[in-house]
């Protein structure tokens, strides 16, 4: 499976709630982020969770925030960043610019 | 010692409370019972994962500061580059970020407890505390104040929620004054706590 996003690009975690286990953070669901690296592929862990351990590899990325897009009152610098793995069906592009 | 203190300190009499440590017994009596793992085999596994401390870790450490190619193969490919040591790491993911001038790592897993057992052994309380999940990433300068790490203005923070497949480990920065020291007396500078990120490797006075 070839991972869509590559290493700088803009993207937008999806903002859902479903039910199930999910290894994507709440705090950073509709935040803004770039992609850091392709971390690998991975078996989905919401299919392996209930059993399925034939589940589809999909890419698992590192994607990097500012602390001050997650937390608006963030109380560091403004420099200060927050990686997070995220998997790429919870990942959209974002219109940000590249920078 | 009485009987209450007997249940609370050895797990052969410890009255199970929780739903999970009633499900953790009846699996492994199950799997005991249908001889798809022996007692013998629990007891080895435990006691392998008991003695395992930062030590690997470490030692990981002290090569990547005396051995510049070893330290680019490490933050480029971790697994490699470790295995080159005679270390077995199975297949953990390791990934190692480095502290520089100007950036400070600090790891954390919010969602559970994420940690390279392998190389670190078995993560403190204080590592697995909600406290300690939830603050790292919504402020973890002061995280790190309390922590006695005080990380100048001009370094920037970076946090990372070890939320899948990754494990990760900090190279701390190589303290002044170490420059005649063996590898091994390097080894012995580098502490847990640093390769989490949560402090420095303090200078070095002989």
């Amino acid at each position: 499976m070839k991972a869509v996003f590559n290493p700088g690009d803009a993207v937008q975690v999806r903002r859902g709630s479903p039910p199930g286990h999910i290894r994507t953070p709440f705090y950073v669901r509709g935040c803004k982020g770039r992609i850091e690296r392709i971390a690998g592929e991975f078996r989905n862990p919401e299919e392996l969770a209930f059993g399925r351990f034939d589940a589809a590899k999909t890419p698992l990325y590192r994607v990097r925030f500012q602390q001050q897009d997650v937390w608006p009152d963030y109380n560091g610098n403004s420099g200060d960043t927050l990686d997070v793995e995220i998997f790429e069906f919870w990942l959209e592009p974002s219109t940000a610019d590249k920078t | 010692m009485n009987k209450q203190q007997i249940n609370e300190t050895s797990p052969e009499n410890a009255v199970p409370s929780t739903y999970y440590q009633f499900m953790e017994i009846s699996v492994r009596e199950l799997l005991i019972e249908k001889g798809v793992l022996s007692e013998d085999d629990i007891r080895q596994a435990v006691e392998a994962m008991d003695s395992r401390g930062p030590e690997l870790g470490a030692q990981v450490v002290a090569h990547a500061w005396v051995d510049a190619q070893f330290k680019q193969s490490l933050l480029h490919d971790a697994p490699s580059a470790v295995k080159t040591l005679g270390i077995d790491i199975g297949p953990l993911q390791l990934m190692v970020v480095e502290n520089t001038p100007k950036v400070h790592n600090l790891i954390v897993c919010t969602l559970c407890s994420c940690y390279p057992r392998t190389l670190l052994g078995l993560p403190p309380d204080w590592y697995k505390s909600s406290e300690y999940r939830s603050r790292a990433v919504r402020e973890p300068r002061a995280v790190l104040r309390e922590f006695g790490t005080e990380i100048p203005d001009k370094v920037e923070v970076r946090v990372h929620d070890s939320t899948a497949d990754l494990r990760y480990l900090v190279l701390p920065q190589r303290p002044a004054g170490t420059a005649d020291l063996s590898e091994d007396e390097l080894a012995a500078l580098v502490k847990r706590d640093s390769m989490v990120g949560v402090t420095v490797v303090p200078e070095y006075s002989c």
